[in-house]
């Protein structure tokens, strides 16, 4: 659906632009100077922040109360000491785990109640995608103290199966909605004629409905891991300790604990490294993730 | 290799929309069966649960004896082309054309074998290895086809599998399919809503409307003796001319001439009450310029028109001329064709009544003058406005309807038009 | 719901065919999201109902007495419940109106910016994917009081502000929280709107400008109500991820000087007063809010929802 709609968006913007650069009035070069200064803003305004994180990351001591654009002793020590610092480390590496292991639960699991909503005949369909819909507007807040009880009592407390649980609840709906509307495109005559060919409906999904909604599944997978890994509140409800803590959680406790003494440096470091990932993933799969953010809000 | 049959099939959706009454249909094993109607006429779904694709509402499906009504698609051991052909895009033109044999553990030498032989037979074998997304549309298309024909099926399944080509194309392909069909002599149904495909390709061709099966027979019975308006007019290009007629004294008297109607058809119509309003059926190639008429001059009837349009295609004319009556006809039938022909008038429904004739390329007739014509009686065709069956068709049967059945068959009324009785 | 499906589809009694298959196939493929779902959401729903109906808490152990309705009646008859849904209320309506306005006129430069598009697209997603937790790291960090970026150069260019802890006073803590909002999710806007602009059809706007419609006009007349779709889809999201707010101001100042949202509120009445009856029913009540709220969001994009289960 999305991508489609934005390709074809595409080749009409072109023309359109073509229609903007032959118009007489206005002068030309109002038009365009306006647009440049829009885009600086935009630019800017997106991101220098970050950047003024990276900035300060960068600096130690005395260098950390001045507001220079450009540390000027840039130094690595900060991020030095966060890689040795286990907390973090140990963030790291649970964040990565519970992230990748949600995110692929969330595709299997997801993709099969997708190509069920989207292909097969059965009841009731409205009702069952209206309630896993629903349950993306849930405040985590609302379930994270029976959670909490519930753990603590069959011993999932601060574990990863604690966490990779209740995230993959709230990461379905988002994957069914996606991967719903990539199915949806793919032409149904192909899985009529792999049926016909004599595949049963799940073999027809393996082989002919999967490898053709690889985008989908993309999108829908870097969307789960951006939640996941980004996920907070029931990330310092469910866990207590280095063993299962992820890094937004454990980011916020190395501020906490020392209040009136802010490492501004070091938090810094940290804050850049877990978002570093990220930043890399929206620059290689920036397409798909538009394609997938903006599923719900284009009617294809 | 299988005879199929439909022993009155019906399809409801949901919606409680009836896409397919009551269909009875025999296909015998190696035939070639065209299901041809105006769009929405039922004739897809009928081929689709054939298929299996569809849940079958009522009625039986048999294929080589065997009812088939509850089994998966593949498990019927039938192969389908589908109007978009359905090429999977991420596999090659040889993995598509394997991809059944693999599914059913066909091991892989005997795969490339069939493969490279129906390549082969379809002139594909240097694009074995390209994605179709690489491929033109006639390449495409003949893939589709080179999928059915590895299966060895029992039967083949198609759904206007040439639609998507050009016009040139698909006279190319036209007679390549119909080779292809005899060459394999594999039972074939094969829907399109084209009636010029229809009858070329047919060894029988059955007509659908609304759901109903109009006619079945062979493309001549069809053409000479459509069971009625609706087939009549839809079979044939240009369509058959329509038009208000009475029949007085043996003779039918139309809104340009009276015709006497020869013996055989007026023994076939039997008694009709003189005076009584029918619509007569003309097709254009029965008229003739009279002055060419040659020795059939006599036994036919002969009158002058102004001719509004002249249409030369070389071989032969097409003339158009317009007769003025006193009263208009009105047929759903004949309006439903209309619809279907995009959105044109119903023949002769208003004052004035246009009707084409084909005339002899040799024909001295100019645009704007007057002519003299001929017109054949043996080809006339009279149909009951009421009903709208045919009175001179040794084929005569009423439009099916509700609850009809078409020509030839008698099924025993279904359980919910006797719940309607009661 | 055999037998209904069978009288809907007007088949005879006997023999469901493969068609029962499908349906079989359907529930296997759809159970194992559902049993999740019904695990950690329904449940726990369930729960924390049961809960606020309760006077519970681990400082006493044993302690669990049904009080009703009590805990309800504590909440809605204290200041700070009230408080803190206006603070909810208020932070959602300015950060949602502002993102709004300013995701607007983004979305349309990048329209305009046929050439950089791509690239802006990227930019535009950066904020979108640094973490919320970041997000207030960073922010904090700039108006960190005397070092921070932002009362550094308000004091170099001699304006107000430069000595305020903006973290520190009510209102200006309340500021800085909808200013980090905003800077994390105008992009995201932007982008929703963008894909909106993009559907609309150049000849429209050709149309208009045969009509003699100026610039302004052919905004308001044509791509405003176009967009319409759009905007209401991004108010949606944004109205109900606003309303659960709790990162940003758990980490800008752990809900003091005024930015106790009601996520925040019930969180420590959780964790920090350990009062589980009570904090589940302000829970509950900050649930029923939401739900309140996605409420109207299922009436105006049902339709979207359901055209993805209608047979294609």
């Amino acid at each position: 659906m999305t991508t489609r709609v934005l390709g074809r968006a595409g080749t009409a913007t072109r023309e359109r632009g073509e229609a903007v650069e032959r118009s007489p009035r206005r002068g030309n070069w109002l038009r365009p100077a306006l647009l440049t200064i829009a885009v600086i803003l935009i630019v800017v305004f997106c991101l220098f922040p970050f950047y003024w994180l990276i900035n300060v990351s960068l600096k130690t001591g005395a260098d950390l109360s001045g507001a220079d654009l450009f540390p000027p002793s840039p130094t690595l020590d900060n991020y030095d000491s966060i890689f040795r610092n286990a907390d973090f480390t140990n963030a790291l590496r649970n964040s990565a785990i519970v992230t990748v292991t949600t995110t692929i639960l969330a595709l299997v699991v997801g993709s099969f109640a997708a190509y069920a909503l989207a292909r097969l005949r059965f009841p009731r369909k409205f009702l069952i995608l209206a309630v896993i819909l629903s349950i993306s507007t849930f405040p985590p807040i609302a379930i994270a103290a029976p959670i909490f009880k519930l753990w603590s009592d069959v011993g999932l407390y601060n574990t990863y199966p604690g966490l990779i649980i209740p995230y993959l609840t709230f990461a379905l709906p988002l994957c069914i909605y996606i991967l719903t509307s990539f199915f949806k495109e793919i032409p149904k005559e192909l899985e009529e004629a792999a049926l016909v060919d004599g595949s049963t409906h799940f073999q027809a999904f393996r082989k002919v409905v999967l490898p053709l909604a690889a985008p989908g599944l993309v999108t829908a997978g870097l969307l789960t891991a951006f939640f996941v890994w980004n996920e907070f509140l029931l990330a310092i409800t469910l866990t207590s300790s280095s063993d299962a803590r992820t890094v937004p959680a454990a980011i916020a406790f190395f501020t906490g604990s020392q209040k009136f003494e802010v490492p501004l440096g070091t938090i810094s470091a940290a804050s850049v490294v877990i978002t570093i990932p990220l930043v890399a993933l929206v620059i290689i799969f920036q397409k798909r993730i538009v394609a997938g953010l903006t599923a719900g809000a284009v009617k294809g | 290799m299988a005879e199929i049959t439909l022993d009155n099939v019906s399809k409801r959706f949901p919606d409680g929309y009836e896409a397919v009454k009551g269909m009875s249909l025999d296909i015998q094993d190696g035939e070639f069966m065209i299901l041809v109607g105006p769009s929405g006429c039922g004739k897809s779904t009928a081929l689709r649960m054939v298929a299996g694709l569809e849940e079958i509402t009522d009625g039986e499906l048999r294929i080589g004896g065997e009812v088939v009504n509850e089994k998966a698609p593949k498990d019927r051991d039938i192969a389908m082309v589908f109007q978009n052909y359905a090429l999977y895009p991420h596999m090659s033109v040889r993995e598509n054309m394997g991809f059944a044999l693999k599914l059913r553990g066909v091991d892989k030498a005997e795969i490339d074998r069939k493969v490279e032989e129906a390549a082969r037979i379809l002139d594909l074998a240097p694009h074995l290895d390209r994605k179709p997304s690489q491929l033109s549309g006639g390449q495409r298309q003949r893939v589709a086809m080179g999928r059915a024909i590895v299966r060895d099926p029992a039967a083949f399944l198609m759904d206007e599998p040439l639609s998507n080509l050009d016009a040139k194309l698909r006279v190319q392909m036209r007679a390549e399919v119909s080779r292809l069909q005899q060459r394999l002599g594999t039972t074939t149904i094969y829907v399109t809503h084209d009636q010029v495909e229809a009858l070329t390709l047919g060894d029988r061709v059955a007509v659908m409307r609304s759901g109903l099966l109009q006619q079945v027979g062979t493309p001549m019975e069809l053409y000479n003796e459509p069971a009625n308006l609706f087939v009549a007019g839809f079979i044939g290009s240009p369509a058959m001319n329509f038009m208000p007629a009475t029949l007085e004294d043996g003779a039918a008297k139309l809104p340009f001439g009276s015709i006497t109607v020869p013996q055989e058809l007026r023994e076939r119509m039997g008694r009709v009450e003189p005076g009584k309003k029918l619509i007569a059926g003309i097709r254009p190639e029965a008229f003739e310029d009279a002055a060419l008429a040659g020795e059939h001059h006599d036994r036919g009837c002969t009158f002058r028109a102004g001719i509004d349009v002249l249409e030369s295609l070389g071989s032969e004319l097409y003339v158009h001329f317009s007769v003025s009556t006193e009263e208009s006809i009105e047929s759903d039938e004949l309006r439903e064709l209309a619809v279907d022909a995009g959105g044109g008038e119903v023949p002769m429904s208003g004052e004035e009544g246009r009707i084409v004739a084909r005339l002899d390329a040799a024909s001295q007739v100019r645009q704007g003058g007057e002519a003299e014509l001929w017109v054949d009686p043996a080809r006339l065709h009279l149909f009951d406005p009421g009903d709208g069956r045919s009175l001179t068709s040794r084929h005569s049967a009423p439009p099916a309807t509700d609850g009809q059945s078409p020509a030839g068959h008698e099924p025993a009324p279904r359980q919910d038009e006797l719940e309607e009785l009661s | 719901m055999e037998a209904a499906t069978t009288r809907l589809r007007g088949r005879p009694s006997g023999g469901h065919g493969y068609g029962s298959a499908e349906r079989r196939l359907a529930a296997w493929m759809v159970s194992p999201s559902l049993v999740v779902i019904a695990l950690v959401a329904a449940y726990p729903i369930g729960y924390a109902l049961w809960l606020s109906l309760h006077e519970y808490s681990v400082k006493v152990p044993g302690l669990s007495r049904w009080v009703g309705l009590g805990n309800y009646t504590d909440a809605l008859t204290s200041g700070e419940f009230w408080s803190a849904t206006g603070t909810t209320f208020l932070f959602t309506g300015i950060s949602v109106a502002l993102e709004l306005a300013i995701g607007l006129a983004m979305a349309v430069a990048m329209h305009e910016a046929f050439k950089g598009r791509a690239l802006l697209r990227t930019v535009v997603l950066v904020p979108w994917a640094v973490l919320t937790v970041v997000t207030a790291i960073t922010w904090r960090t700039i108006f960190e009081p005397n070092l921070g970026l932002a009362p550094v150069l308000l004091d170099k260019f001699g304006l107000p502000g430069a000595d305020t802890v903006w973290l520190g006073e009510n209102g200006y803590a309340l500021g800085v929280m909808i200013f980090a909002d905003v800077w994390k999710t105008a992009p995201f806007m932007a982008l929703l709107l963008l894909a909106g602009l993009q559907v609309i059809p150049d000849d429209v706007y050709d149309a208009a400008k045969v009509d003699g419609a100026s610039t302004w006009q052919r905004f308001t007349r044509i791509t405003l109500p176009l967009l319409r779709p759009a905007i209401l889809v991004a108010l949606i999201f944004r109205t109900l991820d606003a309303l659960r707010i709790f990162d940003l101001p758990f980490v800008l100042t752990q809900g003091a000087n005024g930015t106790t949202t009601l996520s925040i509120l019930s969180y420590d009445a959780l964790t920090k007063d350990r009062l589980i009856g009570e904090g589940s029913a302000l829970a509950v009540l900050t649930f029923l809010i939401v739900m309140a709220v996605s409420f109207i969001y299922i009436r105006l994009v049902g339709g979207n929802i359901r055209s993805l289960t209608e047979e294609g």
